[in-house]
């Protein structure tokens, strides 16, 4: 379990680091991409999945469903946000024509 | 053993794809590159022994969420070619930043132990073998009864998220008919059907109904109002 | 009648000045007149009563300051000095008064005139009837500020203004030093009121302040104030700049009333002056620099105000020399004299000023003595009397002040002998110049004017014609009362002698040719002003040409304003534009505008952190969530 990367056996420290991976590349994709809005919401989609993953290698290591009852909630939320999401970028995109980011700048002050 | 290569080659299949959501040049092979990391991801929930959850990734995130995706992605009419500058000069403070934060995640999960009394703390204690119980009714054993007013409220939010994706995106047509069924079902014959005597073997110009009927009378058309893209505009 | 003789005049200002606009001008000055009238008659019975009648009084009004150890009262104090200077000064007044009647006529705001001269005349009798420093202090001020009101009376002009202000500035110094002087008088006596001072003064003989004997030190620095209000060498650059305001102004203020202010209070204070030696000293020898200096100023002036204005100062430094010796009584009845002739011989100036059409350069007048015959015999009255010819008022005080000089046989009191008879010539000299140049010769003025030449309405030489009778005989009528044989109970006991000081004594025991001399030094002025500006007319402007580096000195008053200018005001004024700019402007005025230019250019900079831009937005938060991340990491792994 701790500390014994090389082991072959699948610990929880596996699935630990994929998910922390995920979490990172996730966050790249959020401020490194200047292209546009739809990859931001693709990597929060990548972030919640990084979560859910936690959670389940949690429950599945200490054997406790909580995790992945969570791990539901967080699943029912991440679609309901995705569909706002998009809605948003769907009118942003009737009323501006482009969804490129370095354009958002209404809220200059 | 073999769960082992499984979990490696899906763990890896995993990253690539989410590297390639982030960087792909074209948005639509973005989106592909997201649903190949949920089949993934969906894959070591199975390894990890909850395939209720494995399975559920691949209905609402793959076929309802990543369709969504597509969906706008295609609406969308994106320029491709002005969309690729500004990557670089952020490169390396990102590189930077996101390796911090790997490197700290890393050390924490590396250095995590759980706790010696963490075993009796179980809230919802995976059913042994011997229940005979699926991972399916197993959740739906806690879900239903001790977590049930979260589960009605996860449905409202998704109510409310249905709503409000429509509230946000509706545009009237002004120039669409629609049935108003209030107003049909409202009718009365009285102003529907006219009986009329009908002199025997007179047309219907006889008659003054004309067909086709003339136009109405040509209205001068307003002038149209001027767009307002945005609200207010703010400062540019 | 004694409250009335000082308090009438005030009424009259405050009717004029406050009701002027309702009541027009007419009612306001003539109300002025007769309030100054009643107060003349006051003044004059008042003066006869305690000065003939030696009923010596003090009207006590009310208290005024009671604080600890300060005990200060309004009281009119009538001894026989009070009692001259009041009679004095409220019969010269109303004169003057009735004369400005018709000298403003034409003038658009005469309310506010005749409401200033009404307030100077209420502030001169509180001066000279004070029973404490205070109040004399009170008055002191008072007459100045009623001087700047009036010398600056047409503040259109710019050099009125200037002049208003340099003399309220030069008496500021003067001031300075007086209130020095009385609050050194509260710290060696304990109390401010003149009764108490004056007998107390022997016990502080021998007091010392600072190593000097503390009576020395009060008499100096009250002298030194004495010098800012009279003119005296040093102070006295305001006098002739102070012509700038009207006639009936220069008559009463700077003649008569308020300069002699200082020699009044160095009387006054006699009791402590006389046992101020030192303090004598510096007063006779600036006494007599001063009338000697005045003197040669005046020889060659061009405008006929200021000629009289040196005139007055030099007879100013007559007084004090006659004082600095111990004949007190003789600066009085010689200040008494001077204001008759000299109010007289400025009136008659202003008669001739407004007779040429308000020209007042003498090189632009002359030939006009049959025009304007009234006032050239007064002109001719009032020169006899300050010149010093027998008979008229002039002979018998300025003879006395000669033969005092002479018989205090110091070296101080020789030396005011001696600049004084050479003053006596040059007065003679000056006042002959003028009067020749004025009104006879060839008429310097072109036709127009000389065609306007009119002798003045009544209500201007009535009090022409008075103070030419008093100019003639109050010397005579007067003389054995200040200083003659009756004049010890005449004054009695109101100015102090000391019991070595047997000034008036010894006068009369001066050899012959003491009392001889001034009235020779006169007729030889009077010739060589004939001889060179009637007989020979060109010589004067070959000896200004041929001397033209004491001419020039001379004419430019000995360079005391250039003097003053380079030492006092340039400076100040390099000071003060110096605090403005750097101090005030930019330091003061900089720390807020500073702070302020400082908040703006920081809210500016912190405001480009808002560009709007979302995706810069959420580089920011990830980096600080970073940064969060960090700090919990670096926490808990301590």
């Amino acid at each position: 379990m701790a500390g014994d990367i090389t082991e072959m056996a699948i610990g929880l420290a596996h699935y630990l680091i994929v998910a922390a991976i995920l979490f990172v590349l996730g966050v790249f994709g959020i401020f490194l991409n200047r292209k546009n809005v739809i990859v931001i919401l693709m990597s929060i989609e990548l972030i919640l999945l990084s979560v859910n993953l936690n959670l389940v290698a949690f429950s599945s290591a200490l054997g406790d469903l909580t995790g992945q009852v969570f791990a539901m909630f967080v699943l029912t939320v991440a679609a309901a946000e995705a569909a706002i999401g998009l809605a948003i970028l769907v009118i942003y995109f009737r009323n501006k024509g482009s969804i490129e980011v370095e354009a958002i700048s209404t809220l200059k002050g | 053993m073999l769960a082992a290569i499984a979990f490696y080659v899906f763990a890896a299949v995993l990253v690539a794809s989410a590297a390639m959501v982030v960087t792909a040049r074209n948005p639509v092979h973005s989106v592909l590159f997201l649903i190949l990391a949920f089949f993934n991801a969906a894959g070591l929930f199975l390894i990890a022994g909850a395939e209720f959850l494995a399975m559920i990734l691949v209905i609402v995130y793959v076929g309802a969420v990543a369709v969504l995706f597509l969906f706008v992605v295609m609406m969308l009419d994106v320029d491709f070619a002005r969309l690729r500058e500004g990557f670089q000069r952020y490169a390396p403070i990102g590189f930077a930043v996101g390796l911090v934060l790997f490197l700290e995640l890393a050390f924490v999960l590396w250095a995590w132990t759980p706790a010696p009394e963490a075993g009796g703390l179980r809230m919802y204690p995976q059913p042994g073998a011997e229940a005979g119980l699926s991972n399916t009714e197993a959740l739906a054993r806690v879900l239903y009864t001790d977590n049930v007013l979260l589960f009605q409220a996860a449905g409202v939010i998704l109510l409310i998220a249905m709503i409000g994706a429509i509230v946000l995106t509706l545009r009237e047509r002004p120039g669409t008919r629609r049935q108003v069924i209030a107003a049909q079902l409202a009718r009365v014959p009285g102003e529907t059907v006219v009986l009329r005597q009908v002199p025997t073997g007179a047309g219907l110009k006889d008659l003054g109904i004309l067909r086709p009927p003339l136009p109405p009378a040509e209205e001068p058309e307003a002038l149209p109002e001027p767009e307002h893209h945005g609200h207010g505009g703010g400062h540019h | 009648m004694y409250v009335g003789a000082v308090f009438f005049p005030l009424l009259g200002a405050c009717i004029s000045g406050f009701l002027g606009r309702w009541t027009g001008p007419v009612a306001a000055r003539w109300t002025t007149v007769v309030c100054m009238a009643l107060a003349a008659v006051c003044g004059v019975t008042a003066f006869i009563a305690v000065a003939f009648g030696h009923e010596p009084t003090t009207v006590p009004i009310t208290t005024w300051i009671a604080a600890g150890g300060l005990e200060v009262s309004w009281a009119l104090r009538y001894d026989t000095l009070s009692a001259v200077m009041v009679g004095m000064v409220t019969f010269i007044s109303f004169l003057i008064h009735l004369y400005s009647v018709g000298y403003m006529a034409h003038d658009p705001t005469q309310p506010r005139f005749f409401a200033y001269l009404s307030l100077f005349t209420f502030m001169m009798l509180m001066l000279v009837t004070a029973d404490n420093l205070v109040q004399l202090f009170f008055g002191w001020e008072g007459v100045g500020l009623a001087s700047y009101l009036l010398i600056g009376y047409w503040y259109e002009r710019e050099s009125a203004n200037a002049a208003a202000l340099k003399a309220f500035v030069v008496n500021r110094v003067g001031d300075l030093c007086f209130m020095l002087g009385v609050a050194l008088t509260f710290w060696t006596f304990g109390s401010l009121e003149f009764a108490s001072i004056f007998g107390a003064v022997d016990q502080h003989l021998s007091d010392r302040f600072l190593g000097v004997p503390v009576l020395e030190l009060i008499a100096v620095l009250l002298f030194l104030g004495a010098c800012g209000k009279s003119a005296q060498i040093g102070l006295h650059t305001w006098l002739p700049d102070a012509m700038e305001g009207p006639t009936p102004v220069s008559a009463l203020i700077h003649a008569a009333t308020m300069v002699t202010a200082g020699v009044f209070l160095v009387a006054r204070m006699s009791p402590l002056f006389e046992y101020a030696p030192n303090a004598l000293a510096i007063v006779t020898v600036v006494g007599a620099v001063t009338a000697f200096f005045a003197a040669t100023v005046g020889c060659v002036q061009n405008d006929i105000k200021r000629i009289i204005a040196y005139s007055t100062c030099s007879q100013l430094g007559y007084m004090f020399f006659a004082a600095g010796v111990g004949a007190y009584q003789v600066a009085m009845f010689h200040l008494f004299t001077h204001a008759f002739f000299k109010a007289l011989l400025f009136l008659g100036a202003g008669s001739v000023i407004h007779a040429m059409s308000d020209e007042q350069d003498i090189r632009k007048m002359g030939g006009i003595w049959t025009k304007i015959p009234v006032t050239y015999a007064v002109m001719w009255v009032g020169s006899l009397a300050l010149a010093g010819i027998p008979i008229f008022a002039g002979y018998y005080s300025k003879d006395a002040i000669l033969e005092v000089a002479f018989a205090s046989h110091s070296a101080t009191g020789m030396l005011a002998f001696a600049l004084g008879l050479a003053a006596a010539f040059l007065t003679a000299f000056y006042s002959w110049r003028l009067l020749i140049l004025v009104f006879h010769g060839e008429p310097r003025a072109d036709h127009e004017v000389m065609e306007h030449v009119h002798e003045s309405p009544l209500v201007m030489l009535v009090p022409l014609l008075v103070l030419a009778a008093g100019a003639v005989v109050t010397g005579y009528l007067f003389s054995p009362f200040f200083i003659g044989e009756a004049w010890q109970a005449f004054w009695a006991g109101s100015i102090h002698n000391a019991p070595d000081n047997h000034i008036l004594h010894d006068m009369h025991e001066v050899p012959a040719w003491v009392p001889l001399a001034p009235t020779v030094a006169g007729i030889a002025g009077i010739a060589l002003a004939y001889i060179l500006y009637m007989f020979a007319p060109g010589v004067p402007a070959r000896l200004a040409a041929s001397f033209r580096g004491l001419y020039l000195f001379l004419l430019n008053k000995w360079y005391f304003d250039e003097l003053y200018s380079a030492v006092f005001v340039r400076p100040t004024l390099a000071l003060s534009r110096l605090a403005f700019r750097v101090g005030d402007q930019r330091i003061i005025d900089g720390v807020p505008n500073g702070a302020a230019v400082l908040a703006v250019d920081a809210a500016r900079g912190a405001a480009r952190i808002q560009s709007g831009r979302v995706a810069n937005y959420a580089f920011t938060m990830i980096i600080g969530l970073v940064l969060f991340v960090s700090l919990i990491f670096l926490g808990t792994a301590r």
